[in-house]
């Protein structure tokens, strides 16, 4: 491969915020994005939602996957969504969140930003794919 | 250079991290264009001191940063960390999990952490890691430092990148032969015994010491004629890095590393070999490119193998044959 070839490649946070504890799921989830050949950053367990507005920017990620599981979603998206903005890089990030998430709050998600919520039990192809299709280019 | 790569640089130059974020993507992902965005970082380059913490995987390099860059930004300097980890030879894809050990300098975007992957390259650092470190020095940052791949033995591409190297070594790391080998131990301007409250600690000292004093001074870069009382021989700290234990006496042989390197002349021959390296490497890039487009012209790789194959013709001959027209245009 010559060495000047473009080298696109899909950079994603997998994010846990707020007092969850319940990273397996983020974990399956890092695994199975590292296979698929995405570039996956992982947050590491009780971030506050500003310290993953900073990974997020820094890393200049194409998609930032938040996994919440503690039903604190409409507290914490909205904190990321405002950060984003902050820095402009809301509008070029593809945000998805994983968890326990009653439909209500879904469409209220989607109305700040989430590009899709993706419930217990989504087979692993189905995000993937997702995030081949939506995943902002650089 | 096109007009939105205009507005990047300027964005970077004013302190934009944003702008700083997606510089680096560019290099990463050699998007076209991106050499002379590079280029253009190249003036305002130059005033940062550049640190290499390389060491096996486990040996504590993430946790040690952390509490070097928290060190850093109590003394009011700001500070770039480019950490590298690999990525799969089969997807290309990768976990990066340094971040996680960042745990001092959250929500302070004065410490500006890049992780990287691999990319597949060898020697444990990305080919993309000396522009990256360009666009930290062009930004401003104080401070960068580079975290290598937990590799093993062979972690040298890091000394052409850093000012100063600092090897970490875990205690038990194995007995004195290990201290013999050739590698990563002779690029050390520092030992880092990490994990230091660990049993094997203090034998992994005593080695180290024995190896360091049999050493034959350090070896000349290749512009360092004229670096006259560059007598340094490597010190060995002994850190707990979570505990935040010997980093400030790490940060004092660092200072003092970098002292002797500018009042000896030694950074400006580093920094000089550094760039030999750097035109070299990018000249061979674009041979590589000409060879390659030659090799095209000529009906591609595949049909050149079957002719090697059906032992019409030889891999040698193959190759004079492709080279000759390039070493002709050279030669007129």
């Amino acid at each position: 491969m010559s060495a000047d070839q473009e080298q696109q490649s899909i950079r994603c946070l997998v994010a846990k915020v707020g007092l969850d504890g319940h990273d397996r799921g983020a974990h399956v989830i890092a695994r199975a994005f590292r296979d698929a050949g995405f570039e996956v950053i992982y947050s590491g367990l009780h971030n506050a939602p500003d310290e993953i507005v900073q990974a997020a920017v820094q890393e200049d990620v194409n998609v930032l996957g938040i996994s919440i599981l503690s039903g604190a979603h409409d507290t914490l998206v909205p904190k990321i969504v405002e950060g984003l903005k902050e820095y402009d890089a809301f509008d070029d990030t593809l945000i998805l969140v994983g968890g326990v998430v009653p439909d209500d709050d879904k469409a209220e998600l989607k109305e700040l930003g989430v590009a899709e919520v993706f419930g217990p039990g989504t087979p692993m192809e189905e995000t993937i794919e997702f995030v081949r299709e939506n995943a902002p280019e650089r | 250079m096109s007009a939105t790569h205009t507005d990047l640089l300027a964005d970077l130059l004013d302190g934009k991290h944003r702008a700083l974020a997606r510089v680096i993507t560019k290099i990463e992902n050699r998007e076209p264009g991106y050499r002379e965005l590079v280029s253009e970082l190249h003036t305002h380059t130059g005033d940062a001191e550049i640190i290499g913490i390389t060491g096996s995987p486990g040996a504590g390099k993430s946790t040690l940063v952390d509490k070097v860059a928290n060190y850093y930004r109590e003394r009011g300097e700001t500070v770039g960390v480019i950490a590298i980890d690999p990525s799969s030879p089969f997807t290309g894809g990768a976990v990066l999990g340094d971040r996680i050990r960042m745990a001092s300098n959250v929500g302070d975007m004065d410490v500006f952490f890049r992780s990287m992957s691999a990319r597949g390259s060898l020697g444990g650092l990305s080919t993309a890691t000396s522009d990256a470190v360009k666009a930290l020095d062009a930004f401003g940052k104080d401070k960068i430092i580079v975290e290598t791949v937990g590799a093993g033995q062979n972690e040298i591409d890091i000394v052409k990148t850093a000012d100063t190297v600092a090897v970490l070594v875990p205690p038990e790391s194995g007995d004195n032969v290990q201290m013999l080998k050739a590698g990563i131990l002779e690029i050390a301007d520092v030992f880092v015994v990490n994990k230091a409250d660990l049993p094997g600690a203090d034998r992994a000292v005593s080695d180290l010491t024995e190896m360091v004093h049999m050493r034959d001074g350090t070896p000349t870069p290749e512009f360092g004629d004229g670096v006259e009382g560059y007598d340094w021989e490597p010190p060995i700290v002994e850190t707990i890095a979570k505990d935040g234990e010997g980093v400030t006496e790490f940060i004092e042989v660092l200072d003092e590393h970098h002292d002797l390197l500018e009042s000896t002349g030694m950074l400006d021959a580093k920094t000089r070999t550094r760039y030999a390296e750097e035109i070299r490497a990018l000249l061979r890039e674009d041979a590589n490119r000409l060879v390659a487009s030659e090799i095209e012209s000529r009906g591609g790789i595949a049909e050149l193998v079957e002719a090697v194959f059906e032992r019409e013709t030889d891999p040698y001959s193959v190759a004079d044959e492709v080279i000759t027209p390039i070493e002709d245009c050279i030669h007129d």
